[in-house]
């Protein structure tokens, strides 16, 4: 019978090759799907993970979409290993892009005319106040009443989203839009400057890469990210050491929330360039996954978040192409979570062959 | 006065949902597994029941098979969780997403269809009083049964010898190890009874209380039945007590509404959320409450001899 084996410590082998063996998992079950609905099985495959590569303009869109996913997968990385439990990032993505977008519909709508070169700035700036303060309230609620993170975050989404339906049915709509939901278009000069002519891909991008070594340093070079660390892994040794769980909790979430905003006002001064009651497409609960499956590092969310961004731009495809619902993205985003947990055990655990049960152990 | 009538009415239908799914997770955070996927279960089970109704029409089918989706979705939690002790948050949080992508995925088809028809049920006798009888009296069965759920719920944790090792092994799954019950296997018969219960509520909201399908229709009642049983203190009674608040104040943005009240729809349609945050804060703001009431494995994995 097969049974699990605590390893005396988690095996690094192992926690590289676990989200590999998820991603060719999901692949297979994926093309299961595709050939239990009908369709040729490497066409699908095809369609979601090399289509979306095909030439310089896709992979710059790939890119467009991963940059939110980056920077949100950073912030909650933080999170996660400091043991705070932020499944929010929808909600303060939707206030960066609010407060940015609030902004450059600001500056729009009152002509400023000076100063043009400091719109992008001030824009992006204003997301990542918006984001943390709506992380701040789920802080807030954790520190002086004890109320669960996790809770608190998630329903916050739901009022976030009502609050951007408000804005843009109600006392933001674009007065010559023809009454849709919609606000006007920002100011070319709010605008985030474009990588290259012809291109959505802009300098977000960029940014957010500069970001990844920064997240870097601060997690493994900074006594500060160490002592989050130590607080997510061993609360009981961080008290000891006199670390702060207070702190922590509060450095945690304005982190993640910032980073969260930040790519809420990108998305809004990037490729939309107004507001909708669709501004995200579930890019704050899609860069839980990007975290878990880079592994909680900065480099491997890169990684994870093009793979991510590719099944995105996938199920748009698979819908033009195949005639399939654009759902199925969300099918192998939550499939591929799983298989990473599960995969995940063997991070922890060896599999042995017990030849005789012993009393007690077969459970 | 009728409109008040109408107003119960409304707020007992509302709450029946977040009732019927807060004491199925009560279950199994009573036994020690905190299932985050509550909404994902719901999700899942709403639109099997749904399509259960739109092919065949019938209700109690409807229900059987949002049952069977929220166990089986359950399963593969509790198989997670419990058989390879993965984190139960995060195993939670991939069966809320799974399950988001997979109704709508399924879903897609069902959009603008409706779920067969509407059986009338009326206490009969009571039906007829004045007042009373719109109030309370002419609701779908299953909203007697979610009160019924309570007390049967409260005499299993309490008085029963099953129930007695339920609670032994959220408080102390080491000592339930320890005197020879099997803890893995009752955990995972509690995650999975709480599954089916969540999706009898997903297929409540989606055959009898919507009665329609649109993608993520639960619109977090999932997560606010988890709010629900730390509001209650894992206590049954106070669980339908905390639904039938949520399930009033849902109703009282519509209410308002039709007072016409000068609120937009958009800042009303936050309430039930923010009652939620609000409700959650204070009954969280004395940590040693939490804890006493709190079962003390919850949240924990447990691996015999591990």
């Amino acid at each position: 019978m097969l049974r699990l084996e605590p390893r005396a410590r988690p095996s690094r082998p192992m926690s590289l090759a676990s989200p590999l063996i998820a991603v060719a998992l999901t692949l297979l079950l994926a093309g299961a799907l595709f050939a239990a609905l009908g369709k040729d099985p490497l066409q699908g495959l095809a369609v979601f993970f090399v289509e979306p590569l095909r030439n310089l303009r896709s992979i710059s869109e790939v890119l467009l979409k991963a940059t939110p996913l980056i920077l949100c997968a950073l912030g909650l990385s933080v999170c996660y290993r400091s043991n705070v439990w932020n499944i929010g990032a929808e909600g303060q993505f939707l206030l960066g892009a609010l407060a940015g977008g609030g902004v450059a519909l600001w500056l729009t709508t009152h002509g400023v005319s000076g100063l043009r070169g400091m719109f992008s700035p001030l824009v992006l700036a204003a997301g990542v106040i918006g984001g943390m303060a709506w992380a701040g309230i789920t802080a807030l609620l954790r520190d002086r009443f004890n109320a669960s993170e996790i809770l608190v975050s998630l329903m916050l989404v739901y009022v976030a989203q009502q609050l951007v339906n408000y804005l843009v049915f109600g006392p933001w709509k674009d007065p010559k839009g023809f009454n849709f939901p919609q606000t006007a278009t920002f100011d070319a000069a709010t605008w985030l400057p474009a990588l290259a002519a012809g291109y959505r891909l802009h300098w977000g991008f960029v940014l957010a890469l500069v970001l990844v070594a920064g997240f870097w340093a601060f997690l493994f070079r900074s006594w500060r990210g160490f002592q989050l660390q130590v607080g997510g892994l061993a609360p009981a040794a961080a008290r000891y050491a006199g670390f702060s769980a207070r702190r922590s909790l509060w450095t945690a979430l304005l982190i993640s929330g910032g980073m969260a905003g930040l790519a809420g006002a990108m998305e809004a001064a990037g490729p939309l360039r107004q507001l909708t009651p669709h501004i995200s497409t579930g890019y704050g609960f899609t860069a839980i996954i990007v975290c878990f499956v880079g592994r909680l590092h900065p480099l491997g969310v890169v990684f994870s978040s093009v793979l991510l961004s590719m099944m995105l731009i996938g199920g748009e495809l698979g819908q033009s192409r195949l005639g399939l619902p654009n759902a199925l993205t969300g099918v192998f985003q939550g499939l591929l979570l799983f298989l990473l947990l599960a995969c995940d055990t063997l991070v922890a655990y060896r599999l042995k062959w017990a030849v005789a049960a012993k009393p007690g152990a077969a459970a | 006065m009728n409109e008040i009538a109408l107003l119960i009415a409304a707020t007992l239908a509302s709450g029946t949902p977040l009732a019927i799914a807060g004491l199925g997770l009560l279950i199994n955070e009573r036994a020690g597994v905190l299932n985050l996927g509550a909404e994902g279960m719901m999700l899942v089970a709403a639109i099997a029941g749904f399509a259960t109704a739109f092919h065949t029409g019938s209700h109690m089918l409807a229900f059987g098979a949002g049952a069977a989706a929220g166990a089986a979705s359950a399963a593969v939690f509790a198989a997670l969780v419990i058989g390879l002790n993965t984190n139960q948050y995060a195993t939670g949080l991939a069966l809320s997403l799974f399950g988001a992508g997979f109704s709508a995925f399924v879903g897609a088809g069902y959009a603008g269809k409706k779920p067969g028809e509407r059986m009338p049920f009326e206490v009969p006798g009571l039906a007829d009083l004045p007042f009373l009888g719109p109030a309370l009296f002419k609701q779908h069965p299953m909203v007697y049964a979610a009160i019924a759920l309570v007390p049967a719920l409260a005499w299993f944790l309490y008085r029963s010898r099953a129930g007695l090792v339920l609670r032994a092994i959220g408080e102390s799954p080491e000592s339930a190890h320890a005197l020879g019950y099997p803890v893995r296997g009752i955990r995972f018969a509690a995650v999975v009874t709480g599954g089916a219960l969540c999706g009898v509520a997903g297929a409540f909201i989606s055959v009898v209380y919507a009665p329609l399908w649109v993608e993520g229709l639960v619109a977090g009642r999932g997560w606010i039945a988890l709010a629900l049983t730390t509001f209650a203190t894992w206590r049954p009674a106070r669980v339908l007590l905390g639904a039938y608040l949520f399930g009033g104040v849902t109703m009282l943005q519509f209410a308002l509404q039709g007072a016409g009240v000068e609120v937009s729809s958009q800042l009303l349609a936050m309430l039930p959320y923010l009652a939620t945050i609000v409700v959650l804060a204070l009954m969280s703001r004395n940590p040693l409450w939490i804890r006493i009431n709190m079962p003390a494995s919850l949240g924990r994995p447990f691996h015999p001899g591990g």
